[in-house]
């Protein structure tokens, strides 16, 4: 019974460990936070700045998927910068 | 622009996802080249997009949930004769008040729906390395194309 417990107990505290590392770990890849260098920083508001984060990176692959749209149209195939993308992908 | 060509030339993952999604993009310019037509633009656009996301998800292959989700609908989607669904590649749903923290990231991640919290923030933090990464990709091709 107590052995039961003791494990029950025991996997609980490590997946709040776990939890609480994979929190620090998130925070170390948003720009926000980062840059404040305060440890300090609630989970809540690691999860709100991974979201806006994400919504922001979402936003420039359609702003940047619209720009290359474009691009593309222009580029002429003959010129120099285009065999260099070429030369890129050999 | 040395640098360019040295992030390209490399085996790491990064670059092998920029010369995939480099394919995608002059398989792209090859089927309409040079219109520039509002429409042709947008339909170009989604394109691009799909190709940035299937790039990125192929590279990391079935190893991460995200990816999986990802390649799944792409897959579903191309037995559609390929419309747009608007929940998919990272649309997310509209955000109400009740819902947690926890629920707005699953919305956000390609396949969050399905996980527990701690598998979660695991996912969460691979796909932020692995957009982040595609917009740098996709940034550096910009710049190169900008120059000519």
């Amino acid at each position: 019974m107590s052995s039961r417990r003791s494990r029950q107990s025991g996997s609980s505290r490590i997946s709040d460990d776990q939890i609480i590392e994979l929190v620090s770990k998130l925070q170390q890849l948003l720009p926000e936070i980062r840059n404040r260098r305060s440890d300090k920083v609630s989970a809540s508001k690691v999860l709100q700045e991974t979201c806006n984060y994400i919504r922001s990176l979402h936003r420039e692959v359609d702003d940047l998927s619209e720009r290359l749209s474009r691009l593309l149209a222009t580029v002429d195939a003959d010129s120099p910068e285009a065999a260099i993308i070429r030369s890129l992908i050999m | 622009m040395t640098s360019n060509r040295v992030f390209f030339n490399t085996s790491s993952r990064k670059a092998r996802c920029a010369r995939r999604f480099l394919q995608s993009l002059l398989r792209i310019r090859q089927r309409r080249p040079g219109s520039l037509s509002s429409e042709e633009v947008r339909q170009r656009s989604r394109r691009i997009k799909m190709a940035a996301y299937s790039s990125m998800a192929c590279t990391v292959g079935s190893r991460r949930a995200w990816s999986r989700a990802i390649i799944f609908r792409l897959q579903s989607r191309a037995g559609r004769h390929g419309r747009m669904r608007r929940r998919c590649l990272g649309v997310k749903k509209k955000p109400s008040r009740e819902m947690s923290q926890a629920d707005r990231l699953r919305d956000l991640v390609p396949g969050g729906e399905a996980l527990d919290f701690c598998n979660l923030l695991e996912e969460t933090a691979h796909y932020i390395k692995c957009l982040s990464s595609q917009v740098e990709i996709m940034k550096s091709i910009a710049d190169i194309y900008c120059r000519s």
